[in-house]
Order: structure tokens, then C-alpha cells, then sequence
């Protein structure tokens, strides 16, 4: 089993590569970017077990350890 | 007084700050490896800079989970002393021992250089000491320096005189040109509601004799000195 987790900044706080890339994107000719956000993705190599268990693990994982809630939001999935 | 400096794998400013608290200011001061289970019988802590665990995750992410720091929750509930510095103020946030969090700098670009700093309350035990006209001219080293913390929060801290120092130009204006980092407000730094734990981007241990270039810095550590002499109690 595998846990696929995003971790983003949030809205409120400034992302300065976000903005860096997004003008080197329009710099090269892409249209339409109306904005960029750099995040993290992390993946979680797990035994097989209970899914719902790992659910529970992982968001508290993410909630504690692998996102900082003050600056990022995260979500996953398990598959 | 006795200090313990901790030491984690990455911390590089540790001895740094022990020369200060020893050899400047002729304290007794230690390191205490990351592993250790206590800070032992002292009178503070100071968690140093560097760049603990590579800085992988977030900056100071893996660090708040060393065992010592289990000991520096119980040490600053109690109402111990406890002062992060550059990579020490990063752990402290993600410790949730200081409100907000450090991020990338506005620029991108990791900053080593003089700055000032204009103290915004002597409220604390970790300003109490700094003349009122004084501009701290001090370092800076980092690139994740950006002070966040959401609107709430800024409220709060200025509501409860929770700022410590902001960045100045030289005759203490806030400006946008003297803030290196994208910081809100200009903050370098900040303390806890119990006005027993901060934390401050830039680096006083490196700024604390002439010899450095400026020993503006020593006035933080001396005003921790006295306080903790006085047994002060700020409110």
C-alpha cells in the first residue's frame, strides 16, 4: 500500500516560488497561468494493513510532523 | 548563572553562543546534546542556529521531536528562560513554544549580512536591558527567515506587547528596504504570551565584542542576565 500525500502553502502566505515560476512560465510564452503554488509531495511506502487505521495514522502524521498547519494545507490519499 | 546551549546534528552556531555566555560574560555555560534526556539544573536555555537535520521537511521540523526537547516543554511551562536564535527560533515556532513560522524569504535568496534592529517593547526579560536609543546593529545568516503568523495572531502579539525586535533602518524607521526577508510587520523576532520563551532571527552571539564589527548584541544577554539576577517578572 501506498500513502500519497500534498502538502501546499496556504492562500494567506506569501510564496515567492510560486510567483517565480509562474513569471518564468509566462516568460516563455504559456497563456492563461493565472497562478502557480509550490508545494511538497511526499510518498509512504506501507505493509499491508487496514486502511482506515493508516487513515487515521497518516493524518495525524501529516498534522504533526509532515505539514506546519500555521503555513500548509495537506491532503492524501491511500491506494 | 548557568546556561545550557543545545545540540543538534547541524547546529553550527553552538559554540558561538557559549562563548558569549562564558567568555564575554563570564557565565557558566554548556552544551547539552539533543539526545539528552534533560537540560539539567539551569537557569536557561538557548536553542543555537545552524541548520539542524539539513533542514529537511521545514526548517526545525525534525529537530522539536529530538528527545531534549520533550525537556524544554516541561522547562518552559515552568516558567524557564528560553531563548531560540536564527534555526532555534524555527524550532521553537514548530515546537508551538512561539506563535507563527519562519518561511522562505521573500527574495529567494539567503541573506548573510548586517542588519538593525529596532526593539518594540523592553517588556521582556530579553530586552530589559537594551538602551531605548539603541539600533542593534546585528547579523543575519538564513533563508527561511520570513516571519507568518495569520491576522489573528499578529493582533494578538501586538495586543499582548509579544513583539520583541523589527527590522530597522539605522535611526529605528520600519522600513520595506530594511526588512531582508519579507517578515510581516518587520518582525525578527517574538516571545510567548508567558514572557519566558522567544525567538529572533538574527544572530546576537555574533555581534556581541567589538572585534566582530559590532557588540550591540551582547545588550540581549545581558538584559537575560539581569533579569534572571533580579528574578524579574514581567507581565
Amino acid at each position: 500500500m501506498k500513502a500519497k500525500i500534498i502538502v501546499t502553502p496556504k492562500k494567506a502566505v506569501l510564496d515567492p516560488q510560486g510567483k517565480t515560476v509562474q513569471s518564468a512560465l509566462e516568460h516563455m510564452g504559456y497563456k492563461g497561468v493565472k497562478a502557480v503554488h509550490v508545494g511538497k509531495y511526499l510518498e509512504i511506502e506501507l505493509a499491508d494493513g487496514d486502511k482506515a487505521v493508516y487513515q487515521k495514522q497518516i493524518d495525524e502524521a501529516c498534522h504533526k510532523l509532515l505539514s506546519n498547519p500555521v503555513i500548509e494545507d495537506y491532503h492524501f490519499t491511500i491506494e | 548563572m548557568n546556561f545550557a546551549v543545545l545540540q543538534f546534528p547541524g547546529s553550527n552556531r553552538d559554540d558561538d553562543a557559549i562563548n558569549v555566555l562564558k567568555n564575554v560574560l563570564g557565565h557558566s555555560a554548556h552544551l547539552v546534546w539533543h539526545k539528552e534526556p534533560s537540560v539539567g539544573n539551569v537557569d536557561a536555555v538557548i536553542v543555537p542556529g545552524g541548520f539542524s537535520y539539513g533542514d529537511y521537511l521545514r526548517t526545525g521540523a525534525i529537530a522539536r521531536f529530538s528527545p531534549i526537547m520533550q525537556d524544554v516543554q516541561r522547562f518552559a511551562a515552568n516558567g524557564g528562560h528560553v531563548l531560540g536564535i536564527c534555526n532555534g527560533f524555527q524550532i521553537l515556532c514548530e515546537a508551538g513554544l512561539l506563535p507563527g513560522a519562519l518561511v522562505r524569504n521573500k527574495s529567494l535568496q539567503f541573506r548573510c549580512e548586517f542588519v538593525h534592529l529596532k526593539t518594540a517593547t523592553k517588556n521582556s526579560p530579553f530586552t530589559v536591558s537594551i538602551p531605548s536609543d539603541l539600533y542593534m546593529r546585528v547579523p543575519i545568516a538564513h533563508g527561511e527567515g520570513c516571519y507568518f503568523a495569520d491576522e489573528a495572531t499578529l493582533k494578538e502579539l501586538q495586543a499582548s506587547d509579544q513583539i520583541l525586535w523589527q527590522y530597522s533602518d539605522a535611526k529605528g524607521a520600519l522600513t520595506e528596504e530594511a526588512n531582508p526577508n519579507g517578515s510581516l510587520l518587520n518582525i525578527a523576532g517574538v516571545m510567548n504570551k508567558g514572557r519566558n520563551v522567544a525567538g529572533l532571527m538574527p544572530h546576537p552571539e555574533n555581534a556581541s565584542e567589538p572585534l566582530l564589527g559590532s557588540a550591540d548584541g551582547r545588550a540581549i544577554f545581558e538584559s537575560l542576565v539581569t533579569s534572571l539576577a533580579n528574578k524579574a517578572n514581567f507581565k
